[in-house]
């Protein structure tokens, strides 16, 4: 029988399915933070269990943290407590852990790539939605709850029920400037944040395979914004080659036997999927999301919509609460929407790709009068390479703040976060009501387009600069 | 866990889609390290005003939903974030049942660990329901999970579907971890197995 990628990994995971419950599959992977593991921790303790493979485990700390002042004390007493609890809990249980101090240190779905943690073929799970990431590798990775954190430490396996696969097709040459970040976008705007819901995506076709493994990860990253449990990429010679002499990489013997079973992963030609939806890559142009959902999204040359723009009832609704909150007008032009505060970090676009092309916009400029700017590393290795690269020069120069790193602005717990009523040209991945703040209004952006709006205080269409 | 009993209850409504996890439970609430105490922060930036005082204009402070035990809600509810905070705070509220047309995986899959029934329907039942609910409100329906179905004063009776092992494990009150430990020697065997075939993931 042909089998989708997907369901070769199921198969080679599956443990047994007892009379009665859902199939057992095996976890190789655990991914871990310090905001939806405590609770686990505790449970195991009160329950007398025990980590049951603890060299599966990576764990860093990355929602709390301050991006500056970080040699003093957490100010907030209860992150602070959180932090300690991490930190505690790690030790306890012998974990690996790159806690704030660690020059490891960084978000975990950008640390966990940078050390060859994940490779092709892994079940990989973490209590964070954006898990999804690791799906660039051709790993089942998908996001869980903390009751299944604690299940998976203590028995390395997880009750689960067989997903639907959905094929994305993208082929054709992406336009000058666009990324993956407009890719992931645009399939939100096409299907729905309810789209994938079921459903682990495979991402296929010539935009898809050009893309770098960075890009890669920022389009499973939001897989789990268009509903979907996973995200896939097919593995070939840019995963290999990115994985090559890693930390956690194969090595000798284990790196031939490990590649084989990586090139044994892609779907079979023939293989069926539940559901397939196709785009061209060439009518993908640089996204801007308009208002409080990624679905709600539209192209730099676009206008804001009016709720009457909707055939559906719900949209219209969805639409007019929207327009109200973001404080916009119906028909606004896109690039007339000006901006108080940009955002360039996150797991979705926090790697040393997305500096590279921030930058690269931003030299030679100023950001604009009434503007804040922020770049917050997703590690300390890409902040490293980025001082190396003389990037962080070029923010400073321009007026941005270069930061420490961690999630920071993208779901606003540390901190760091929008005032009422501002507004944000954020490379993150949700632009849910208050997510960066009470009262905060937040544009999902590429890098490029987040460093062109820092300096004309507005969006701009970055394919014409 | 509670095991999930036949209920009669009030039913809330909030017609409103895609209610995400951070509006179930903002971000400000998710760095406590213990698991109870969430239902006092469920919807915050909705439910209260600025000085802290109940906003009088969002659906659930009505007096007519105080104690409601099943809120009806619109489609792709608890999408967005993981946190299991989110069905944590529905619970401590005092939901146990959820009607909509559809849920995010995760949030879906969270609410069966903590006693929360989230009932699928269709969106025409979901519309009549929220109807029923709109002209009545404080109407009860009764939740029965046994013979999943529902039934309500106006005869909108349903039935409903949901997977064979998490309704035995639900009206039980079972604990999943406890269920996957009968299985370990299979685990154990399977982790052999796995050791031969993919050695260099236990270097």
């Amino acid at each position: 029988m042909k089998k989708t990628m997907y369901e070769k990994i199921w198969d080679s995971h599956f443990v047994v399915e007892a009379a009665g419950q859902a199939p057992l599959l095996y976890v190789d992977r655990h991914l871990m933070h310090e905001v939806t593991s405590p609770q686990a921790f505790e449970g195991l303790r009160l329950s007398n269990r025990k980590v049951r493979n603890p060299h599966s485990i990576l764990a860093t700390m990355d929602h709390c943290v301050p991006t500056k002042n970080r040699d003093l004390p957490i100010a907030d007493p209860i992150a602070k407590k959180q932090i300690e609890t991490m930190a505690k809990n790690c030790q306890d249980n012998n974990l690996n852990l790159y806690d704030m101090k660690n020059p490891n240190n960084g978000v975990i779905h950008i640390v966990v790539p940078e050390h060859g943690f994940v490779h092709p073929g892994m079940v990989v799970v973490c209590g964070d939605s954006h898990t999804a990431t690791h799906g660039a590798f051709g790993a089942l990775a998908f996001g869980i709850g903390t009751s299944e954190v604690e299940h998976v430490m203590a028995t390395q396996t997880l009750p689960q029920q067989k997903s639907k696969t959905m094929l994305i097709q993208i082929d054709g040459e992406l336009s000058k400037y666009a990324s993956a970040k407009d890719i992931a976008l645009a399939i939100t705007g096409k299907i729905g944040t309810a789209g994938g819901t079921g459903h682990v995506i495979e991402y296929a076709g010539s935009a898809i395979t050009n893309l770098s493994m960075e890009g890669r990860m920022t389009l499973c990253n939001m897989a789990i914004e268009a509903g979907a449990r996973a995200g896939l990429v097919a593995p070939d010679q840019k995963t290999f080659d990115y994985l090559k002499g890693r930390e956690f990489a194969p090595s000798g013997d284990n790196w031939d036997k490990a590649l084989a079973y990586w090139k044994s992963l892609p779907s079979d030609d023939g293989a069926k999927f539940d559901t397939i939806i196709t785009l061209n890559a060439a009518d993908i142009e640089p996204q801007v999301t308009w208002g409080t959902s990624p679905e709600q999204v539209t192209g730099i040359t676009s206008i804001v919509p009016a709720p009457e723009d909707f055939d559906d009832e719900i949209k219209r609704q969805a639409c007019s609460n929207a327009l109200n909150y973001m404080g916009l007008t119906a028909h606004t032009k896109i690039t007339d929407i000006p901006v108080d505060l940009i955002f360039i970090g996150s797991c979705t676009n926090g790697r040393i790709e997305d500096f590279r092309i921030a930058a690269e916009m931003t030299k030679g400029t100023k950001v604009a009068d009434n503007v804040t700017a922020i770049a917050v590393p997703g590690s300390y290795h890409v902040k490293k390479q980025a001082e190396d690269e003389g990037l962080d020069k070029i923010f400073i120069d321009a007026g941005w703040e270069w930061r420490e790193p961690g999630c920071s602005m993208c779901l606003a717990m540390n901190g760091d976060e929008l005032t009422a009523g501002q507004r944000s040209a954020s490379t993150s991945n949700r632009n849910f009501e208050g997510r960066q703040g009470k009262g905060g209004r937040t544009h999902l952006v590429s890098p490029a387009m987040a460093a062109a709006a820092a300096s004309a205080g507005h969006f701009v269409d970055i394919r014409t600069l | 866990m509670e095991p999930y009993n036949k209920h009669e209850s009030i039913a809330a409504l909030m017609n409103r889609s895609n209610v995400d996890t951070d509006q179930i439970i903002p971000k400000q609430f998710l760095k406590k390290v213990e698991r109870s105490g969430f239902g006092v922060h469920l919807f915050h930036d909705w439910r209260y005003n600025e000085d802290g005082s109940d906003n009088t204009e969002f659906e659930l402070n009505k007096p007519a939903f105080k104690d409601a035990k099943i809120l009806v809600v619109g489609d792709n509810f608890g999408c967005g974030s993981s946190r299991e905070h989110a069905p944590w705070a529905i619970a401590d509220y005092g939901f146990n049942t959820i009607i909509s047309s559809s849920y995010a995986d995760i949030f879906y899959n969270n609410c069966f660990k903590n006693s929360v029934l989230p009932i699928v329907v269709d969106k025409t039942t979901l519309a009549t329901l929220m109807d029923e609910v709109s002209a009545n409100e404080g109407v009860k329906f009764v939740v029965d999970l046994e013979n999943q179905q529902v039934t309500t004063p106006a005869g909108n009776d349903f039935k409903f579907e949901v997977d064979h092992a998490r309704k035995e494990n639900l009206s039980k009150g079972l604990d999943d971890i406890s269920l996957t430990l009968q299985q370990i020697d299979k685990i154990d065997q399977y982790e052999e197995k796995h050791k031969q075939s993919h050695p260099w993931l236990w270097v």
